[in-house]
């Protein structure tokens, strides 16, 4: 059996049962609970129309569900009858699903949660796990989540920017765990992809697949950051790298640029250099000066910062450093690298240990660290 | 979504506002601190925000190795460390500005005269995981 099929089939039964009236919190509890039976029966009798099996199962446990509450007699009465066909959705079923778990009600860490279990149709138990805080604690916020968007009208199209800003969160702040996060954000991408026609969605797409090509080659065995410019490319997955390229272009050419489109596009440039000394940063700097454009982020700038002293030497990014508030998150680090390749070891020494101190991941701040200890070794010397 | 540190200290933090020792307080005063301490945690897990909470004893040794084949040395406790840990709890919320409102809502916690504690706590992020797009 195809382990993802029962998860990949959830936002579309999950819409059925909304629309024949049960109400969102009810029907997810029930949808996942007919996810936990496919995975148990499924490898024994795999049903001819698993979707089929799944509504009915899930339909079947919202009907008991709502039976055991004695308090909704009367609502029971109702939806115990064969239920009606609802109205013809204006909007794809599953998109209207990522649409509500993303509902700019919601916190982002509630989005993420709702999105996972509710599009993703992960367990509680494994989005608890995923992001390192007790089942319960996960438990209280996706109920919680779902308690805040119970009023919203599922018919409505939303705006798919907020989407993408949930499936960015899954992808780039992806943890550890059992569930790889950064495949399932993929995975929830590439199905949003296939239900709406729209190049920031691609533009993600193709973002994230460029990036994930690239992760074996990101830490060293002992779990070390490699930089972009150390890493072995023979470890970049070509196949990966080739269907992100295809599906950026496809998006450009569409000639509605967007901020992941941008991103994407310099992405690709880093993984289209065969060394890192052939990286086409005039290009790349091209495409920052796009995304100052389009976002106006001071962390567009600073990445700015890094490709114009890459495109015209280091004098020129510390120019262009010195325009940028040194509260930023990384700015001392990327004066630590440019001042190195301009040559002042003591100040870049100097700069990568404060960069240590300031670090926000660890393995930031041991790659710093290191970095301070291979030029005061040298300084010593 | 980042893991703050609220951590409580006996000893190491500035002064606070209403700062009475806990042994001159009413029995009272002592419970209502206790049941406010118990209702922020019980609060926080079903905002979907507690991770963990721990309270340490006072007083612990110190230790260290002390070379193959040896039993590790320990010594203390020492009057004179200036730091001393009470507890902490952990919290996953979605900004640094929520983990502050959080902390000053716990420092808010009943002492003396059913009067808040105003005491200060060390708000701590957590080193993360790397992020996955880092140019």
């Amino acid at each position: 059996m195809d382990e993802l099929l029962p998860r990949s089939l959830t936002p579309s039964v999950l819409a059925v049962l909304v629309r024949r009236g049960a109400d969102f919190a009810a029907a997810e509890d029930a949808v996942q609970d007919a996810l936990v039976e496919a995975v148990r029966v499924w490898p024994q009798e795999a049903p001819r129309d698993p979707k089929g099996w799944l509504v009915t199962v899930a339909w079947r446990r919202f009907l008991d569900a709502t039976r055991a509450d004695a308090s909704r007699r009367r609502r029971e009465d109702r939806l115990d009858e064969e239920p009606a066909p609802g109205p013809a959705p204006a909007v794809d079923d599953t998109l209207q699903l990522y649409f509500l778990c993303a509902h700019p009600s919601l916190t982002p860490s509630s989005a993420v949660a709702l999105t996972l279990r509710a599009v993703g149709g992960l367990t509680t138990r494994q989005i608890a796990r995923a992001y390192l805080v007790p089942e319960a604690t996960m438990a209280q916020r996706i109920s919680r989540a779902k308690r805040t968007v119970s009023g919203v009208r599922f018919d409505r199209a939303g705006d798919v920017s907020t989407v993408l800003r949930v499936l960015y969160l899954v992808f780039n702040e992806g943890y550890s765990g059992d569930v790889d996060l950064a495949a399932e954000a993929i995975r929830l991408t590439r199905q949003l992809a296939a239900a709406i026609d729209h190049p920031e969605v691609a533009g993600l797409l193709a973002l994230m697949l460029l990036h994930h090509a690239r992760r074996v080659s990101r830490t060293a065995p002992d779990g070390s950051l490699v930089p972009l410019a150390e890493q072995d490319r023979g470890l970049w997955d070509t196949g990966m790298i080739a269907e992100g390229v295809a599906i950026l272009q496809a998006a450009l050419a569409r000639d509605r640029l967007g901020e992941f489109q941008a991103q994407a596009a310099v992405a690709a440039l880093h993984a289209d250099a065969p060394t890192a000394g052939e990286t086409d940063w005039v290009q790349i700097v091209e495409w920052y000066d796009e995304l100052v454009g389009l976002t106006d982020s001071p962390v567009v700038r600073l990445n700015r910062a890094v490709a114009v002293g890459e495109a015209d030497g280091p004098r020129a990014g510390l120019a262009e450093l010195a325009e940028l508030s040194d509260a930023l998150p990384r700015h001392t680090a990327v004066a630590a690298y440019l001042h190195e390749r301009d040559g002042d070891l003591p100040t870049a020494a100097r700069l990568y240990a404060e960069a240590a101190h300031k670090a926000p991941t660890l393995a930031e701040r041991d790659h710093l660290t290191r970095q301070a200890a291979r030029l005061n070794a040298g300084l010593r010397r | 979504m980042a893991k703050y540190l609220l951590l409580k200290h006996y000893r190491g933090a500035p002064a606070a506002v209403n700062d009475v020792p806990m042994d001159r307080w009413t029995p009272e005063e002592i419970s209502a601190h206790v049941q406010y301490m118990q209702d922020f945690a019980d609060r926080l897990e079903k905002s979907g925000e507690f991770v963990d909470g721990q309270a340490l004893a006072p007083e612990g040794s110190w230790v260290r190795y002390d070379g193959e084949g040896r039993p590790p040395v320990t010594d203390g406790p020492f009057a004179e460390t200036k730091d001393l840990i009470a507890g902490w709890m952990i919290i996953d919320v979605d900004s640094h500005d929520r983990a502050v409102a959080l902390a000053g809502e716990l420092s808010a916690a009943p002492g003396a005269g059913g009067k808040p504690i105003h005491e200060w706590l060390e708000v701590r992020p957590f080193l993360t995981a790397p992020p996955t797009v880092t140019e």
